[in-house]
């Protein structure tokens, strides 16, 4: 058994057992296939219904109430549907946005897995928005597969296929028991006879749903645990591929969004004449969030708000990073302090021990940096809105545009397209009501597109955390008293989120909550409300507070002359997977044998969302800054439904986890953010990408979360492998801070 | 406003825009090839390469009146089909994640190609770094663009 971890985890492991059993599987009836859309060919419809009472763990991203996703807490909750038609297509409603992570292949594979469908005649329905069918939807934290999907798609498909079965026993009279379901055909072998799923789909959809189809057990499986071809990448390679800003609708205008520069400020007035100069220009319409230049292509709307000249009114936060950084110093040292974690003695610990260590640490506020950048389709009309949107979050999206247009939210879709980077970003759904109040303003559809600098400059941003750590090692070398404070923002402050006195769970998760067993720990949260927008950023807390443990840890370790793998796996014996990733990656990467001169390794894990990941990096320096060779990356994720996908996740994870901590950082002077575009945040590029060694670890426990648990150990593993080379502690991210 | 004809995927189109307006927002919003991607306006992450004339080019800041008589060849047209060899390549490595940047990096790579069938390391690094990926895709890019030149793909 896995130590519970004191603080819960942003989106919390469900018990899944008790689920299951309350999970429901019920037969759709005709007039309801027609409400769910899209149902030419009949057949048999199953959907999920999921334990109202035991969704509140599901219900808020960050487990406080309602969450910033809002989900409707009353709403009925299905979750999926599958349909068998009578020509044999298999029709799986996908819920979850498609934004790289690859679930728009590996959730249709749960129910095609149980139901032995022919996965070739498996198609795939993005869903729209609607609490009352699909529960929550809001793709976030690592958990499409593993919290929910894993097992109600799953029993969807182990029902469906019980009730074809059940049909074709029943029309050639023998027991369902001698009959197999294989690729969309059941077969009875004694007879020799067969029927498709297509001709048995009807005939099926008479029977009564078994209350507790039987799943089958991992080692059955012929699907999960394969890499069919991802659905998503012939479009993607061919330009078809549709995202947000590819929409096209009928009579559209283009526009785009101006903010005040400035955190805080309003527009005052504003002189549109120039703007309206700019051929193509419509209109320039004040929203909530600053004015919307209209027009009739992108490229006038873009100029037009160049051209724009506004008086912004004064909002009164003109702060610089500087001070930013000297008021979170502050609360460091101050009183005012809300405890996350306080085991035995960590003061008596820490004037005993035999090695200590202490330090500052301090990591930037992050822009998410998506590729493609804040977008929008909005068409309102006829007491109808419709929406399209590249969003995490699409019941947000709903409700925005309600509470725009005044509409009922059965009176507003909204279509997800491919989303060209998530990372937390659009689960926020500002850049959504910007177009629908700019839609309705003007009257026409409209699309709105914020320009890269409005994206980099008005962002939500991981929070900026400063730390101020202590720890000591004792006469054994057992790391036995860590006292960490960390001064903060919380996610969410321009929403009045946090307070004083109070722990804000995500600006301490992954050191209140490591996989380490330390006897004297110490852990607390200063607030601070700083009003520069918060959001989620890829993997959240443990972005940055891993980056502070692990590299402390390493300090720890050094401090005591100890190996930095012997030392952390003395930490572990309550952690065995955790413990079983480290040492796999130490073997595959040659850790402790010679390197080339000029090289050296470096060393960091985490366990967080369901997954268990150590990394090691290779590192040299040129001309002074770090130059990465090559990351070592030993995951346990449990079950792996497509290890080409959780391959491809881990990777791009090492590369972004990597950029952040040689690049990455938002500084602000005058309350205004400074980088604008990728001159002033870096990205990494191929020139600097290194190989990253790939390990999956067999596991026949359920999935944990893949695609962000890989990301927060590579800074670390980064910054001790240039301690072990340079003897340089980096205590301040980024590593290569830009001009 | 000006009218311009422009040779796009093999055929010839005309267009009223402004000459100082982008080939990036000509083809997306003029001519609805919305295959090519904006992603920074200022030619620092290559979402909105091109081919014209055979060169790979930033179309965010190739002005409209700059084309002149020059191929233009879009994502759109690399191939009918998805048949191109990088396009192949790119599905059997499984590069794309989001996959938004990935019409420009395709671009880049058949352009790298075209002048270079057997490109090294060094060629690719050179080539490409001009095009960011936020999903982290490169080690895949890399091993498609040596799949895409014959390596990968003889090997098995």
């Amino acid at each position: 058994m896995e130590r519970e971890p004191e603080v819960r985890p942003l989106v919390p492991d469900i018990d899944r057992q008790v689920v299951a059993d309350a999970t429901r599987v019920f037969k759709l009836e005709r007039r309801d296939f027609v409400k769910l859309g899209a149902m030419a060919g009949g057949g048999l419809v199953l959907g999920v219904a999921f334990p109202r009472g035991l969704r509140a763990w599901e219900r808020g991203a960050d487990g406080d109430g309602a969450g910033r996703d809002g989900a409707d807490a009353d709403a009925p909750a299905l979750n999926a549907f599958v349909q068998v038609a009578t020509d044999g297509g298999v029709t799986i409603w996908m819920a979850r946005a498609e934004m790289g992570q690859g679930v728009l292949t590996a959730l249709p594979m749960l129910v095609a897995e149980e139901l032995d469908a022919d996965w070739d005649s498996v198609r795939i329905q993005q869903a729209g928005a609607d609490p009352h069918k699909y529960g929550r939807q809001t793709t976030v934290g690592s958990s499409s597969v593993r919290n929910g999907a894993w097992l109600h798609l799953r029993k969807a498909g182990a029902a469906a296929r019980a009730m074809l079965v059940a049909a074709a026993a029943k029309r050639w009279g023998v027991p369902a028991g001698e009959c197999a379901a294989s690729k969309g055909r059941v077969t009875h072998a004694g007879s020799g006879r067969s029927a498709g799923y297509g001709e048995l789909a009807e005939e099926a959809a008479r029977l009564a749903v078994p209350a507790d189809p039987k799943l089958k057990s991992p080692s059955a499986f012929t699907l999960i645990g394969t890499s069919p071809a991802r659905r998503d990448t012939p479009a993607k390679v061919r330009g078809t591929a549709d995202y947000g800003a590819d929409v096209r609708v009928e009579g559209m205008l283009q526009a785009t969004v101006v903010h005040p520069p400035r955190f805080g400020d309003s527009v005052g007035s504003f002189d549109a004449s120039k703007a309206m100069a700019v051929p193509g220009v419509r209109k320039v319409v004040p929203i909530s969030a600053g004015l919307a230049v209209v027009a009739d292509h992108t490229w006038a709307a873009f100029r037009g708000a160049e051209a724009l000249r506004v008086t912004w009114k004064d909002g009164g936060f003109g702060k610089d990073s500087k001070a930013i950084a000297a008021e979170l110093d502050g609360l460091l040292e101050g009183p005012e302090a809300a405890v996350a974690r306080n085991d035995g003695d960590v003061a008596g610990a820490l004037s005993s021990g035999a090695h200590r260590a202490g330090g500052r640490y301090v990591t930037p506020y992050l822009a998410h940096a998506t590729m493609e950048p804040m977008v929008t389709t909005a068409r309102v009309e006829k007491g109808r809105c419709e929406v399209w949107a590249s969003t995490q979050n699409p019941q947000g999206a709903q409700r925005v545009a309600a509470d725009v247009t005044g509409l009922d939210v059965s009176n507003v879709d909204v279509h997800v397209t491919f989303v060209g980077c998530g990372w937390g970003r659009r689960g926020s759904v500002d850049y959504v009501r910007d177009a629908v109040e700019t839609a309705k303003a003007v009257g026409a559809p409209v699309q709105l597109v914020w320009t890269r600098e409005e994206d980099m400059r008005h962002d939500e941003y991981r929070p900026i955390s400063h730390y101020r750590m202590q720890g000591a090692v004792d006469a054994k070398g057992r790391l036995s008293a860590l006292d960490a404070r960390v001064a903060a923002p919380p996610i969410g402050v321009q929403d009045g989120r946090g307070r004083a006195g109070e722990v804000n769970r995500s600006a301490v998760d992954g050191i209140a909550n490591s996989a380490y067993s330390i006897p004297n720990l110490r852990v607390d949260y200063r607030y601070s409300g700083i009003p520069v927008p918060t959001g989620y950023w890829r993997s959240v807390g443990p972005s940055q507070n891993t980056w502070v443990m692990e590299s402390f840890v390493d300090e720890l370790a050094h401090a005591a002359g100890r190996d930095p793998v012997e030392f952390r796996l003395a930490l572990l014996d309550g952690e065995p997977r955790v413990k079983r990733v480290l040492e796999m990656a130490a073997e595959r990467a040659g850790w402790g044998k010679p390197l080339p001169a000029g090289r050296a390794r470096g060393v960091a894990l985490v366990r967080d969302k369901g997954g268990r990941v150590a990394e090691i990096a290779e590192v040299s320096s040129e001309n002074g800054q770090p130059r990465v060779h090559r990351v070592t990356v030993v995951a346990d994720c449990g079950i792996v439904v497509h290890p080409n996908i959780v391959e491809s996740q881990y990777a791009g994870s090492v590369i972004a986890g990597l950029a952040a901590a040689l690049y990455g950082k938002i500084t602000l002077r005058e309350g205004s953010v400074v980088q604008g575009n990728f001159g002033g945040y870096p990205l990494l590029r191929m020139d600097e990408a290194p190989a990253v060694d790939v390990h999956i670890v067999d596991s026949r426990e359920d999935p944990g979360g893949v695609g962000e648990p890989a990301l927060p150990p590579a800074a670390p593993a980064l910054t001790n492998a240039w301690f072990a080379l340079t003897g340089t502690r980096v205590r301040e991210l980024p590593m290569v801070p830009q001009a | 406003m000006a009218r311009f004809t422009l040779r796009v995927n093999g055929s010839s189109h005309q267009v009223d825009a402004p000459p100082d307006m982008p080939l990036l927002w000509v083809l997306r919003d003029l001519l609805g090839l919305t295959g090519t991607k904006y992603g920074c306006g200022v030619s620092q992450c290559g979402a909105c390469t091109v081919h014209m004339g055979g060169n790979a080019v930033r179309s965010c800041v190739t002005p409209v009146s700059a084309v002149g008589r020059a191929e233009v060849v879009t994502i759109e047209g690399l191939s009918a089909d998805g048949s191109h060899s990088v396009q192949k390549a790119w599905v059997e490595e499984e590069v794309p994640q989001c996959g938004y940047c990935q019409p420009g990096q395709i671009m880049s790579a058949a352009a790298l190609l075209a002048r270079t069938s057997s490109p090294t390391d060094d060629d690719i690094d050179q080539a490409m770094s001009g095009n960011l990926c936020r999903c982290g895709t490169y080690d895949r890019i890399r091993k498609a663009i040596h799949r895409a030149a014959g390596g990968a793909a003889r090997e098995g």
